[in-house]
């Protein structure tokens, strides 16, 4: 397993407070990475300085050794690099077909010279084959002619997934998929996840839901108070005492 | 195929119109003509999501540069009317730049400090703009014929036909834009910017699109009625006309393609035929006003909803129609 994605001194800085500082770690090719810590640990903040939704205060975010840290999220997202949103942020008023065809944008440019004309037929074709292949693997193909703002929340949560894998990325930013699950809806989630690690796609994501991410991740970053605690793999993590420190409030003793 | 019919019967209806109307109906029937064009290039601004306040004044541009080419340059009209239209998409280009800084409300009022500084230009500089005289003796279009019929464009007619040529085409093409994966795109950039833009959607640059695109159209709109008028000054193109454009706009619906110009074509016809009947034709703001109110209260999703209604029913008995996304 090569560095291919890599996190080097990050730092966010929000006026006086220290939201991430200098923030160091390593996602290899084809894993799934967690990235886990308590409440206001800086993971988001840092899930948003990967995707180029922030711009770091120092640091460097490297994809395949190019720093892309300071990129908008739309030449991020270019490099192969997409983010999935807390909550059910969708196209709500759009169906739910029409939320992946916006997703297969980068795989099928739009020519606006082409579509007046009507010498696109072979893209559109191309992209509803995809947005419907994308929708298919993650169970929606049929709710397809729905309102994506009518679906389940369970439903809405795939279709965000939906429209990330729907543009063929290397590396899936996930923003806490997991809350507001059953647990039949969250296994259901995991099985997803392998099968898109099976795929050969890079997932590194952010959660709360300590079972999901300990039955899922390869390698777990925590983080605490915007600073790196410790890393590992899941047993490891688990065990680790700062870590449990961290979530449990000086709880040393029962360490 | 009864649709295919429907588009003729339509098509017919439409020629055969200004036959049954009076010379001063005629000539109201151009200026709705080339307003239909001017509300419909308004919606794809309104597809992503920003409302202008500029944009009668870029209809103004066109109207201008389409004078002044002819003017000065001698350039041959229609040519110099799709010209019109392409300066105005530039200067929307150029205006985007301070413009797209700002969204929603900012925007609005940023659109509208925009158009005002064009028109005091216009008034400033009485070489060659004219100040706020205007420019007069622009050149009409020229006559030519078409073997069964004779184009004389000092007849309404006429220029209906000729616009309404130039308008269809026009509509034509914001409508293939609109089904597009481009429309797409605008619909994707109203609703979710951040997720769009998560998608590889360059925000900033489809808005950019959406406000040259729809300022071009409304460039070739202003350079109609220039040629038709042959005069145009500053006052033409003001916050008036612009209240106008929103309203039928608001009254017609956004929603669909076709609410604006049901807007535009319903609330022409109130007040020609039927504020001009009653002579209250001078009151027309004020009744403007209290239709808009009561469209806003009472028909929230404007005339096309009634329409939606309509068809639905007519529907209802053969396959399930999807009720539209947009």
């Amino acid at each position: 397993m090569t560095d291919f994605l890599e996190v080097k001194d990050l730092t966010m800085r929000f006026g006086g407070l220290i939201a991430v500082d200098s923030l160091s770690f390593k996602v290899a090719h084809g894993s799934i990475h967690g990235l886990i810590g308590p409440n206001g640990a800086g993971k988001t903040t840092t899930f948003n300085m990967i995707s180029g939704f922030y711009k770091p205060t120092s640091g460097q975010v490297l994809l395949r050794g190019e720093d892309i840290s300071g990129l908008q999220m739309h030449e991020v997202a270019r490099r192969g690099v997409v983010r999935t949103f807390q909550h059910s942020t969708l196209f709500a008023e759009l169906t739910v077909l029409e939320n992946a065809l916006v997703g297969t944008h980068m795989p099928f440019r739009p020519n606006i010279f082409a579509a007046i004309i009507g010498w696109d037929k072979e893209d559109r074709s191309g992209a509803e084959a995809r947005a419907k292949e994308a929708l298919e693997f993650f169970g929606l193909d049929h709710v397809m002619q729905e309102r994506a703002g009518d679906l389940s929340h369970g439903h809405q949560r795939a279709l965000g997934m939906a429209v990330a894998y729907a543009s063929h990325p290397d590396v899936i930013l996930l923003d806490e998929p997991f809350t507001g699950m059953n647990p039949e809806e969250t296994r259901q989630m995991m099985d997803l996840m392998k099968r898109l690690k099976a795929d050969g796609i890079t997932i590194l994501i952010v959660e709360h839901d300590m079972q999901a991410i300990m039955g899922l991740c390869d390698n777990i970053t925590c983080m605490s108070f915007g600073k790196f605690l410790a890393e590992g793999g899941p047993q490891e993590i688990r065990n680790h005492p700062a870590v449990i420190e961290a979530y449990l409030g000086g709880a040393r003793h029962v360490a | 195929m009864p649709k295919f019919l429907i588009w003729i019967a339509a098509l017919a209806a439409l020629i055969a119109l200004p036959h049954g109307l009076s010379f001063s109906q005629q000539e109201i029937l151009v200026f709705l003509t080339i307003n239909v064009l001017l509300v419909a290039s308004y919606r794809l601004l309104t597809l992503t999501g920003e409302w202008s306040l500029g944009h009668v004044v870029i209809m103004g541009v066109g109207a201008y540069s389409s004078a002044l080419l002819t003017k000065k340059l001698g350039v041959y009209v229609p040519v110099s009317m799709l010209l019109g239209g392409v300066i105005a998409a530039l200067i929307a280009v150029l205006l985007s730049f301070p413009l797209f800084r700002m969204k929603g409300f900012y925007f609005l009022i940023g659109s509208f400090a925009a158009g005002e500084i064009i028109r005091l230009l216009w008034k400033r500089f009485r070489d060659p703009f004219g100040g706020a005289k205007g420019i007069k003796g622009i050149d009409p279009m020229p006559d030519f014929s078409v073997g069964f019929y004779q184009f004389d464009f000092f007849e309404p007619t006429s220029y209906y036909y000729f616009a309404g040529v130039v308008v269809a085409v026009c509509l034509w093409i914001l409508w293939r834009i609109e089904k597009s994966p481009v429309g797409l795109t605008f619909h994707a950039v109203h609703w979710q910017d951040k997720l769009a833009q998560a998608s590889g959607v360059n925000v900033r640059a489809y808005r950019t699109l959406a406000f040259a695109i729809a300022s071009g159209f409304a460039g070739i709109s202003g350079a109609l009625l220039a040629h038709y008028v042959g005069t145009i000054n500053p006052n033409a193109f003001d916050i008036d006309l612009m209240v106008f454009v929103l309203t039928w706009a608001i009254v017609g619906g956004t929603a669909t393609f076709y609410g604006p110009i049901l807007g535009c074509v319903v609330l022409t016809v109130i007040n020609e035929v039927v504020l001009r009947e009653l002579g209250l034709e001078q009151m027309r703001p004020l009744i403007y006003g209290a239709i808009m109110i009561l469209s806003i209260l009472f028909l929230p999703n404007g005339l096309e909803s009634i329409v939606q209604k309509l068809t639905k029913r007519r529907a209802a008995g053969g396959a399930p129609e999807r009720s539209p996304a947009e």
